[in-house]
């Protein structure tokens, strides 16, 4: 099971269609690729994709069963970001980014 | 349970002197530009507060202020439920480098069962991590 950082994980739950997979599978447990895409709006393929990501990041798990995989999500693997510390990194390294920035511009 | 200390530690080099990086940490406009809407004042002992995008507020208070060295205010989120709520102070210390100012935060705190905090709040996550955190609460993770 890969852990992935804060980082990957806020960049992996960015899309709005990833995450509406994500929370589906959260609040409804496993699903097939198929069950996924019957009700979201985009193509097979696509949600095929979003699951690779998702399952890159540690947040989806799948199970073959015959010739279908049912996709499940890992709650365990939100765990960095419920932990403050982990928040407040992120949060002041953005902070940072922005305080960069306005250094350069007291220059001009 | 007793609440834990932890720490976090964020730093960054940065090329600029550090009289210029205390401007930027002490006048309140430019607080506003990199942090947030705030009446902050550089005395120890002052209180102000610190206003997120989000409509949080922070409670502050001054602690320790060494023009262009280090300055220190605590960083409280008070909250009905003692588990959503956030004790902690945040220290900045500039450190003069060859090519301009090494800058080092240090947040230290208390959140009694680390279910929650605010940070990342400002770009929206808040909601979606409350409901992710509701998430793990049921599944006893």
């Amino acid at each position: 099971m890969p852990t992935a950082t804060p980082d990957t994980l806020f960049r992996t739950l960015a899309d709005p269609t990833r995450r509406a997979i994500f929370e589906r599978l959260c609040r409804e447990g496993e699903q097939t690729v198929v069950a996924i895409t019957a009700r979201a709006k985009i193509s097979q393929p696509a949600v095929s994709k979003h699951l690779g990501v998702l399952k890159r990041a540690g947040l989806v798990r799948g199970r073959h069963e015959g010739r279908e995989t049912h996709y499940s999500a890992q709650l365990r693997a939100l765990a960095p970001l419920i932990d403050w510390t982990s928040r407040m990194t992120g949060f002041w390294q953005s902070r940072f980014d922005a305080l960069e920035d306005l250094l350069k511009r007291m220059d001009q | 349970m007793s609440p834990e200390t932890r720490t976090v530690v964020v730093e960054r080099e940065l090329p600029h002197p550090p009289e210029k990086l205390w401007r930027a940490l002490t006048q309140p406009h430019l607080i506003a530009e990199w942090l947030m809407q705030n009446d902050f004042a550089p005395a120890a002992g002052h209180r102000f507060t610190l206003k997120g995008e989000w409509g949080g507020v922070l409670d502050c208070e001054v602690l320790t202020v060494e023009p262009n060295r280090t300055l220190a205010y605590t960083w409280n989120h008070a909250h009905s439920d003692p588990a959503f709520a956030l004790n902690s102070t945040v220290t900045f210390t500039l450190t003069p480098t060859a090519t301009g100012t090494h800058l080092r935060m240090e947040q230290s705190g208390f959140n009694p069962t680390q279910k929650q905090a605010f940070g990342g709040a400002t770009l929206g996550w808040r909601k979606f991590l409350d409901n992710l955190a509701a998430l793990l609460a049921r599944a006893g993770s």
